[in-house]
């Protein structure tokens, strides 16, 4: 009886497990779904014009093959999003600030990435006279991790590549006084780096 | 009694009595410091709309004072290895001696008081001045910068302060004609000079505000700025000495605002029937609630702003009240 | 012969008035400041190293000990971020939650920097009493969230728990008494002789600069820009509601405390109607699945914290932990321009200037 009894019990379980899995099935199923939406809506952005407006602005000031790549980030709010060369990073960024029709007078964010096979610089300007916003990236070799800085252009990236070069190593040459500003000059090693290994591995 | 002791020739004896009445009064001024701070601390904390210290000695922490006094005692006394040590050693005492001095000049009541001077108003004025010269003495002992800074800024504000503060009583001196305190107190018999001399009033309650380095112009220990200011690096029984002589200041302060400005001991009209020590403690307490409420309300002055109040305001304020007293008084004097 | 030495002098790390572990290192003569050279990094917890190894979820803890005094904006900058990427629409009750959670937070941090810049400028009283009003918030949060400070409130798609019983109701009596109390800090210290004259031209500077420097929040709209993320990049619910951006023309302290406290009497306009418009029922959090995988590359959103901007930069390669976690920390940003500021002023200024720019240092080291 008792035996029994358990083994109903045990279906009963095995049921429910069976009901679990297949919501989570489901589920699954939705965000599937979710994460497809962003290919469904393949019609062009509300911003390319914009893109476009900022690119031929630069091609014509600078000529052609300025650019590395230039998108619209649909994952960011769909923001305009100019990759730079290293060589013609500073000269993009400087007319970005200067020209009339661009004038990103605001520099609202500098980080960098590691992306093992390359680094990168990212910066978000917006321009208050304009009521724009642009991506700047910059796709820098791990071999030769320099990088003009952008501090003579706007002041506010001052700290933020201090921080790049803390964190990551990147070095930005012009800046007026590029220190290890959160871990101190005897830390060892770019802790953000993919293979930077940390002195304590338990931790 | 005192002014007989005073004139008999000297001897064991009266030194005997003299040390016995110096250790009476520094109990009844360390009973009023204890209560002092107590008061202080409840009054703010009812400004504050808290409840301040309720723990040791019943509802109203009676003993909280006592209590931290004696931790103060029984701390670890550190003296900093690069200080001054001498001069670090004796800066508390240099700024402690000056304020319990002042007390002797001052009449409690008709009965109640020690050395009746000709002299009171200005031994009082000069005595306490030498104060500064400890805690400038302390700010430079410490070998901190901050404590230098601080010691600093306090010689520069008595140097600025003490003038205006002297000037706005040569008013009552020129009224009462004497420097003697019992005099000034017996002058205002019938009307306090707290409405004959309005405007000296509030001269000598600024300066005086800022002569017990009490906010708004607590720059010599402005927390936010310079930490703790000229006794920074003091600790235990010496840092309870600087508190002490602070206190111990106010105490003196507010003494010398009832006896200048509000009649001393002197009741209100119909009401002589309350005994004159009364009259005297009650006045006393006003003005010590009036510098209680100074503290909480107003924010601290920057230096700069400090010199110049002190002496493009308060200095010719405090001259203008001078000249036209003298005017008036002989105005008056012709008829 | 007189002679005068230079001194150089250690403000912090363990200082009164820096507000944490903040180091500045300045050289005066006298009074006066020659150079001060901010060195920070004492409070570094390396979040975004840290953020590497976690799933999106797990970070959030982690977003509530940046800017401890407003939690609540960056737990949601975060969750906003990985919406953003994965696409995901949190229901509207959540949303409200998240604005009021949001507006209270923002109301709390600004009366923090209220009561501790009189402290700094040696008033005492003030600091009291903006704590009594933020102590009734942290309480509300806390019936909401189960912690005081550090909430871990939102997640990715709405927010952990509903609105207990009651609670929109204590917001809504909360808004006319947070009104009637500002008017008497108006009256308390606005008007003050001596607190004017110790803000009223300290520490400005202008549009241009501000702009240059990548100011942002009260710095920079002390300076006459009308920039708040709020409205001119609407994220969340915002465009539902009626407020202003408060603007100052002078740049100085005085104008930077004048926008904080009309800030807060615009959050309290955003309070009103969003507990008037709070749907009465319906979820709390959007059918996410239980391990969040943001689909393959990179987003940057900014939100309007108390400070300024804070941004929130993901680039995920698909996995359930990002690949690089970047914040937009406004204080850092912000306190780049405090050498510029201090250079001539003295040492009473110092503290005046570095109390209105309102750093918080979990902030500004990451």
């Amino acid at each position: 009886m008792a035996e029994e009894k358990g083994l109903e019990q045990l279906k009963k379980e095995a049921a429910e497990k069976a009901k679990a899995a297949a919501a989570a099935r489901e589920k699954g199923a939705a965000s599937a779904k979710v994460k497809e939406e962003p290919a469904e809506k393949a019609k062009p952005s509300p911003n390319q014009h914009i893109l476009d407006k900022y690119v031929q602005e630069i091609e014509n000031h600078l000529g052609k093959e300025i650019l590395e790549d230039s998108y619209i980030n649909r994952l960011s709010k769909d923001i305009p999003t100019l990759v730079a060369k290293p060589d013609t990073y500073r000269k993009v960024a400087e007319l970005l600030k200067y020209n009339e029709q661009l004038a990103f007078d605001y520099l609202s964010e500098l980080h960098g990435g590691d992306f093992e096979t390359h680094m990168e610089v990212y910066v978000h300007l917006y321009s208050f006279t304009n009521q724009q916003a642009v991506a700047l990236k910059v796709k820098i070799e791990r071999s030769n991790l320099e990088i003009p800085s952008l501090v003579p252009l706007w002041e506010g990236a001052n700290w933020p590549e201090c921080e790049t070069y803390d964190l990551l190593g990147i070095r930005f040459t012009g800046h007026p006084d590029l220190k290890r500003i959160l871990l101190g000059e005897e830390w060892i090693g770019y802790p953000l780096r993919k293979d930077y290994e940390p002195y304590d591995v338990e931790v | 009694m005192i002014q007989e002791l005073l004139q008999s020739s000297p001897g064991l004896l009266n030194l005997g009595i003299f040390s016995l009445l110096a250790v009476l009064l520094l109990f009844v001024v360390l009973g009023f410091v204890t209560y002092g701070i107590l008061s202080e601390r409840k009054v703010m904390g009812f400004m504050q709309m808290r409840i301040g210290p309720n723990q040791v000695g019943g509802r109203w922490a009676l003993l909280q004072t006592v209590a931290d006094v004696l931790k103060l005692l029984i701390k670890e006394d550190t003296i900093p290895k690069v200080a001054d040590r001498p001069l670090y050693i004796i800066a508390p005492v240099i700024a402690f001696a000056p304020a319990f001095m002042v007390l002797a000049a001052l009449p409690f009541t008709d009965k109640f008081q020690f050395a009746d001077m000709g002299i009171g108003l200005l031994y009082y004025i000069a005595v306490s001045g030498i104060t500064t010269v400890g805690i400038v003495t302390a700010g430079w002992a410490s070998n901190n910068k901050y404590a230098l800074l601080g010691g600093m800024r306090a010689a520069a504000q008595m140097i600025s302060y003490e003038i205006p503060l002297v000037m706005s009583v040569v008013g009552i001196v020129l009224l009462t004609g004497s420097l003697n305190l019992n005099e000034i107190v017996e002058a205002q018999k019938n009307i306090w000079y707290i409405v004959l001399q309005p405007v000296a009033f509030i001269v000598f309650l600024i300066a005086s505000v800022a002569e017990l380095n009490r906010v708004p112009f607590d720059l010599p220990e402005a927390e936010s700025e310079l930490v703790a200011g000229y006794h920074v690096e003091y600790s235990g029984f010496r840092w309870a000495m600087f508190m002490l002589s602070e206190y111990v200041y106010m105490f003196a302060m507010a003494s010398l605002t009832t006896i200048l400005f509000l009649g001393g001991w002197h009741p209100l009209p119909f009401l002589g029937f309350i005994p004159a020590a009364v009259w005297f403690a009650l006045k006393f307490s006003l003005v010590i609630y009036l510098l209680i409420w100074i503290r909480v309300t107003f924010p601290r002055l920057r230096a700069d702003q400090l010199m110049e109040f002190g002496w493009k305001v308060l200095l010719p304020v405090a001259l203008a009240n001078i000249f036209v007293t003298a005017l008036l008084k002989e105005l008056f004097s012709m008829f | 012969m007189i002679r005068t030495e230079e001194m150089l002098l250690n403000v912090g790390p363990q200082h009164p008035s820096t507000h944490g572990v903040f180091r500045l290192v300045i050289k005066i003569d006298g009074e006066i400041i020659k150079e001060a050279t901010p060195v920070i990094g004492y409070l570094h917890r390396g979040t975004e190293k840290l953020a590497e190894d976690l799933q999106y979820t797990q970070i959030i803890p982690y977003t509530d000990r940046m800017d401890y005094l407003a939690a609540m904006t960056n737990n949601y900058v975060l969750c906003h971020a990985v919406e953003t990427m994965a696409g995901i629409i949190a229901p509207d009750r959540a949303e409200y939650l998240r604005v009021i959670a949001m507006e209270l937070g923002r109301i709390a941090s600004h009366l923090v920097w209220w009561g501790t810049y009189l402290l700094d400028i040696g008033a005492t009283s003030p600091f009291l009493y903006a704590f009594r009003e933020r102590e009734m918030i942290i309480n509300m949060l806390n019936e909401l969230s189960g912690a005081r400070l550090t909430f871990n409130y939102m997640r990715v798609g709405g927010v952990k728990w509903d609105a207990p019983e009651g609670w929109i109701q204590k917001v809504h009596d909360f808004v006319p008494y947070m009104r009637e109390q500002l008017e008497g800090y108006h009256q308390l210290v606005t008007g003050n002789e001596i607190f004017m004259s110790r803000v009223k031209g300290i520490g400005s500077y202008t549009k241009e600069d501000a702009i240059n420097y990548s100011l942002s929040g009260a710095n920079l709209r002390c300076t006459g820009v009308k920039w708040d993320l709020r409205k001119n990049e609407p994220y969340s619910i915002y465009d539902r509601f009626d407020f202003d951006i408060p603007v100052r023309q002078d740049g100085d302290a005085w104008a930077r405390y004048h926008c904080r406290l009309e800030e807060i009497e615009e959050s309290l306009k955003i309070l009103e109607q969003a507990v008037e418009q709070f749907p009465q029922d319906g979820p709390i959090l959007a059918k996410v699945p239980k391990i969040i995988k943001p689909p393959k590359g990179e987003s940057f959103v900014r939100i309007e914290s108390p400070r300024g901007e804070i941004g929130c930069y993901i680039a995920s390669n698909g996995k359930k932990e990002p690949y690089r976690l970047k914040f937009r920390r406004p204080s850092f940003y912000n306190l780049q321009i405090l050498p510029k500021l201090l250079k001539g002023e003295n040492m009473a200024n110092l503290i005046t200037i570095l109390g209105a720019i309102d750093i918080v240092l979990g902030e500004v080291d990451g």
